[in-house]
């Protein structure tokens, strides 16, 4: 909402108040001011100035004068491209060395073979309007040489405020400058308190829909006088507030409803047929608007009609066979009160958003119409362009403004410093509100401009917020003891910091993708990965799914990176992905009453399921080689690792097999289970994958379920007994066929070492001949220990045999010689 | 070792003659001087100093003379022992110099080599500033609440006083999963978890929600349709705007620093009243940008003051929704955008690099204490 300065002060008594303090105090109330705009500011050395002659200049594309000007101190002779002025007509003259705004410099210079002294100025080029087509021509009556600032009083701040959406009385000068007035503690004057005339038998009209519209003033206007122009002040005040000027009649309701608020719409009265009505539109009904669009209206939309049917889509936009144009004669003036949403959804449904569908969605006083109609017939009668006329209807179906109690404690209880009485009282009666004390608590009636005023805590915030927010006190509430974070917060940070501890970096990937990815992925139907959860209006219609898997999104930002010449990436995610839709409907419950648990569970069970996963893609380089020596690449065994690392540093042992599951490898993708549940997968991607999505060779990944992790993360553990005694070393080299997995052979050793075994590691994988063809030999390190004595040798061999044999039993093992 | 043994001469148990005591002597000595470094000379000692060296022997066998013997004898080995104590002192400070001198020259390296073999990960700054407000309300006694992402419209919109024909719910605003009626969407804001909160823990209840939140805008420099908030909701007996105020003035300082200063501007919100825009004073001017004549301050557009979030005291619909009383409770509610949050902190421009999955970013900024 653009405030001109000077209109707003036209109502409040605020001599010498600058600009900038007063935006600050505007939007210490509420009203934000985004930027006060200096108009006229930047302009030196522009004076009036009387043409006395000119000649045209031949041989030039376009019209060129050669001007002759005097400025009060001689003759001055511009070069001018407009031709919109005669001699004796008295022009802006930019007089070198000038200024225009947005800091031109004006200074003689050549053009058209002669040397212009200066130019003579535009609307546009002073910043005063949008009109280029010629120059500016002023009042004859201005003193020559008079500097056109100050002359035609160009100077003008003005306020850009943002208005909130509960605060539809502020889209005018007047609801503006009562906030104004109320800021500085000095009078207003309501611009709003004019006695309309009673009204006569006017236009007939019928409400047919009360609910939509529970007023509706009609004024007949005839025989308007076409000759009168709007004046310029007020073709200025448009221009100043973002309104273009148009027409007596339009710039006249325009400047109304800016004025006070209410939106007005003017009919062509010649071209209505029979009785207005105001009613719902009916089914198949069109209109075409003001803005020239055939619609299809809604029977939801209301609309005023006529004997011919809908003639306007209420409070948002005229229609244009009823249209007033530059021949109307007659005119039926419309200012009615049409309900907020009702007008809301009309304006979105049609994507026609105007003025008055602003202020009517935001909420008008309804005490409004018949003030609005009367400004405008004052308006045109002072101009000579109306008579005054009697022929108003007024249909007027408005419900009281019902009464809020208001306890004088609450305002006080809410923003924590006690108001007096008197303060309360005093700042409602400053909004606008009536109050009236009774025995200890306020019966509050708020103004008919503010509905958005309905229950205790709205008054509540009119105090405090007048009061000063900046008033408020700064304390701390003492909470009441907390349990820190809880077990799952706690080991989702673990998580992200053993992954970064390891090398991955971590990565926030959109969650959108398209159904194409479960085939990149190499996914059978079926598979909880395909993406099922779909979006209704996507971002993107390319991607109207939410992932049902995080390794697309990590895959695209790793080619990212690749493409970004980093051709070594770890990244990793942690977040939830989206499954399993479901087919019931969330039920439609009420606001401000607690639903019944079944309630709850319905609305939970509308809900898709939404896992956390945790995944990682690794590319490129494992290990760099350097001045240490060589270099290793990534391959299955580090996406294996990252999930082992992980189940560690939460205090699980993951459990590793042999596993085909899309989209990895079929002969590298290992199963991850804790706790005898299946954790995830890891390995090297399937070729077939890399290639879709163009990943770089041999790019490896891991995706585990953060839950199934976190429910077999270790609780408090027992503390061990640590032996003191020293450890004795054996190792062990077995071989078997190359299909047993070292897991198996792992714990078959394990096994039969039994509890003196304190470590095992596998220190030595060969295949070869030495070993015989599909066979393997594997080598072991183990650590035993007791707790309570010496190892002798004799224990040590029984355990090796031992351990040996249980190889032998489980995996077919053979003591290698 | 002999065992006690009245009827001999000192002299002719072996182990202490002269000849003895002398070659040990010698044969230390000799072997100290010929200890080319300190490992050897430890070798040495070892051998010619040691538990089973001979003039340890020598000592032990003192023990088995008479007591007239043993005088003599003891003087005689003492004096052994000094003197090969003597020679390996003399050696062990030789080969300690020279090893100070030289040999630790010659191990010179280049210390500045790049030992860059493992690759350096790093926690995206969106995490690492989820954390650290987490701990600010931690340490205040909240607690970190969360809710599914995929959400009801009633706890996104109908709980929180949005009212149905809300534009906030139109499908320019809001992504609706499919089909629209089901009444399913991706959460606007982290506000359906105060709901979820109270009815879960009741009152009072102090939360601090961060989380991730969607809405329908295309990718520029300033709009990201999934972004990150966080929410702070506090439901007691008595609480105040003053309360609300406190909290924030600590949030903010936690995030920048001792300085920071926070200011509240009515404003409208469907789910708080009364409710308040929280700016925070620009840190890069302290608001001197706004004084006639004073350089501009890109930051704040000089203007002083930085739009953070929104708060309020939780409107009463809101509170009966979640079926607390509001009768008995009041509470207060701030959200703020983190991505906001962290791009003023960090003077960033372009939130595209927060959601690319650009790892130089997390190098950069995601490495934070």
């Amino acid at each position: 909402m653009l405030a001109p300065l000077s209109w707003l002060l036209e109502y409040v008594e605020l001599p010498d108040a600058p600009a900038r303090d007063i935006a600050e105090r505007l939007t210490a109330a509420g009203l934000q001011v985004e930027r006060v705009e200096r108009i006229g500011e930047g302009i030196e050395g522009v004076v009036v100035a009387k043409v006395i002659a000119f000649e045209e200049l031949e041989g030039f594309k376009k019209p060129i004068r050669w001007v002759t000007l005097a400025d009060g101190t001689g003759e001055r002779q511009v070069i001018c491209g407009a031709t919109n002025f005669a001699a004796g007509d008295v022009v802006a003259y930019a007089r070198p060395p000038a200024q225009l705004p947005g800091g031109f410099r004006i200074d003689a210079r050549e053009a058209y073979g002669r040397v212009s002294d200066g130019m003579i100025c535009s609307g546009r080029e002073l910043g005063l309007s949008d009109d280029h087509t010629g120059i500016l021509v002023l009042d004859p009556a201005l003193q020559l040489g008079s500097d056109v600032v100050e002359a035609l009083a160009l100077r003008e701040d003005v306020l850009d405020i943002s208005i909130n959406p509960d605060r539809g009385y502020a889209l005018s000068m007047r609801g503006i400058a009562r906030e104004l007035a109320t800021a500085y503690g000095v009078a207003f004057r309501d611009p709003g308190a004019v006695a309309p005339p009673p009204p006569g038998r006017g236009y007939p009209v019928t409400i047919e829909d009360p609910e939509g519209c529970d007023r509706y003033v009609a004024v007949s206007l005839e025989e308007l006088n076409p000759s009168v122009a709007s004046p310029g002040w007020m073709q200025r005040r448009l221009a100043l507030a973002g309104m273009r000027p148009i027409s007596l009649m339009v710039d006249v309701t325009n400047y109304v409803m800016l004025e006070v608020g209410q939106p007005l719409h003017a009919f062509d009265l010649e071209k209505v047929n029979g009785p207005i009505a105001v009613r719902r539109a009916r089914g198949g009904e069109k209109l075409r608007t003001l803005d020239g669009t055939n619609r299809e209206l809604d029977p939801r939309d209301l609309v005023i009609a006529d004997d011919s049917g809908a003639i306007a889509l209420a409070g948002v936009m005229g229609g244009e066979h009823t249209e007033i144009t530059d021949a109307t004669r007659h005119v039926l003036l419309e200012a009615a009160h049409f309900e907020p949403t009702s007008i809301a959804y009309t304006s979105r449904r049609h994507r026609l958003g105007s003025e008055a569908s602003r202020r009517f969605e935001r909420g008008v006083d309804d005490a409004l119409p018949r003030v609005a109609a009367e400004l405008v017939v004052s308006i045109l009668v002072d101009l000579g362009a109306a008579q005054r006329t009697h022929r108003s209807t007024d249909i007027d179906n408005r419900s009281l403004t019902p009464t809020i109690e208001l306890d004088p404690a609450h305002p006080g209880r809410i923003a924590g410093i006690d108001y007096p009485y008197e303060t309360i009282s005093s700042r409602l009666t400053d909004v606008g509100c009536s109050v009236r004390e009774r025995s200890g608590a306020f019966d509050v009636t708020p103004p008919s401009w503010r509905p958005d005023l309905r229950i205790p805590e709205d008054l509540v915030e009119e105090v405090i917020r007048l009061e000063g927010y900046s008033n408020l006190p700064s304390t701390l509430p003492r909470a009441t003891s907390g349990a820190g974070l809880t077990r799952e917060q706690r080991l989702r940070r673990v998580l992200g910091r053993t992954l970064a501890g390891a090398g991955y970096t971590e990565v926030l990937c959109s969650p959108f993708v398209d159904a194409a990815s479960a085939e990149r992925l190499q996914l059978e139907p079926g598979d909880g990965r395909v993406p099922s959860v779909r979006i209704a209006n996507p971002v993107s219609d390319a991607e109207p799914f939410l992932r049902a898997t995080l390794l697309p999104g990590l895959f695209s930002a790793l080619v990212r990176n690749v493409g970004r010449g980093l051709s070594d990436v770890a990244l990793f995610e942690v977040g939830p992905v989206f499954r399993s839709p479901s087919r019931v409907p969330a039920p439609v419950l009420v606001a401000g009453k607690r639903p019944l648990d079944a309630e709850l569970l319905a609305l939970d069970a509308a809900l898709p399921d939404q896992p956390g996963r945790v995944a990682v893609v690794i590319a490129g380089m494992r290990e760099q080689s350097g001045w240490w020596g060589g270099g290793r690449a990534v391959s299955w065994a580090d996406a294996v690792e990252a999930a082992r690392t992980l189940a560690r540093a939460v205090g699980a042992e993951i459990v590793v097999s042999a596993d085909h599951h899309a989209p990895f490898h079929p002969g590298r993708c290992a199963a991850l289970a804790v706790g005898g549940e299946l954790l995830g997968h890891a390995g090297e991607l399937h070729p077939r994958a890399i290639e879709a999505f163009g990943l770089p060779p041999r790019t490896s990944a891991m995706e585990i379920s953060l839950d199934v992790l976190i429910g077999a993360a270790a609780g408090v553990t027992a503390a061990p007994t640590v032996s003191s005694y020293p450890a004795a070393t054996v190792d062990i080299a077995v071989t078997v066929d190359t299909a047993v997995p070292a897991a198996a052979l792992e714990a078959a050793l394990r096994a039969g070492a039994g509890p003196l075994l304190e470590a095992i590691r596998l220190f030595d994988v060969y295949v070869g001949e030495q070993v015989g063809s599909g066979r393997k030999s594997m080598a072991y390190a183990l650590r035993l220990r007791a707790a309570d004595r010496t190892l002798t040798v004799d224990e040590v061999t029984a355990v090796r045999d031992a351990a040996v044999a249980e190889a032998a039993t489980r995996v077919g093992a053979e003591l290698r010689s | 070792m002999s065992g006690p043994n009245d009827s001999y001469d000192p002299k002719e148990v072996a182990a202490l003659s002269d000849d003895a005591l002398s070659g040990a002597v010698d044969a230390g000595a000799a072997a100290f001087a010929a200890a080319a470094d300190l490992d050897a000379l430890a070798e040495a000692h070892t051998a010619h100093l040691g538990a089973r060296s001979p003039i340890a022997l020598a000592r032990r066998e003192l023990g088995a003379l008479p007591p007239q013997a043993r005088a003599d004898a003891g003087r005689r080995v003492n004096e052994a022992l000094a003197a090969l104590t003597a020679a390996y002192d003399e050696r062990h400070v030789a080969l300690e110099r020279d090893r100070d001198e030289r040999v630790l020259i010659e191990e010179t390296v280049d210390v500045t080599l790049p030992w860059d073999r493992a690759p350096a990960g790093g926690r995206h700054p969106l995490t690492l500033i989820q954390e650290r407000v987490a701990d600010v309300f931690i340490a205040m006694g909240w607690e970190v609440a969360e809710g599914p992402e995929v959400e009801a419209a009633w706890f996104n919109f109908d709980a929180l006083n949005i009212p149905p024909a809300h534009p906030a719910r139109e499908t320019q605003d809001t992504l609706w999963l499919d089909p629209p009626e089901a009444g399913v969407l991706l959460r606007t804001q982290t506000s359906p978890v105060q709901i979820r909160a109270l009815l879960e823990r009741g009152a009072p209840c102090y939360i601090a929600v961060p989380g991730r939140v969607y809405r329908q805008e295309a990718l520029d420099a300033t709009h990201s349709a999934v972004f990150h908030q966080l929410e702070g909701l506090a439901v007691d007996e008595g609480l105040t705007m003053g309360d609300l105020r406190g909290t924030l003035d600590a949030l903010a300082r936690a995030m920048f620093g001792p300085e920071a200063r926070t200011r509240l501007r009515p404003d409208h919100y469907p789910f708080t009243e009364p409710s308040a825009d929280v700016d925070l004073e620009c840190w890069v001017c302290h608001g001197t940008s706004t004084e006639p004549g004073a350089e501009p301050c890109r930051t704040c557009r000089s203007e002083g003051w930085v739009e953070w979030g929104g708060s309020g005291m939780v409107h009463p619909v809101v509170l009966a929704s979640a079926g607390i009383d509001p009768q008995r409770y009041t509470g207060f509610a701030f959200g703020m955008g983190l991505e906001r949050t962290l791009m003023s902190r960090h003077d960033m421009s372009d939130i595209r690099d927060l959601v690319e999955g650009d790892v130089r970013v997390t190098a950069a900024m995601g490495r934070e204490a």
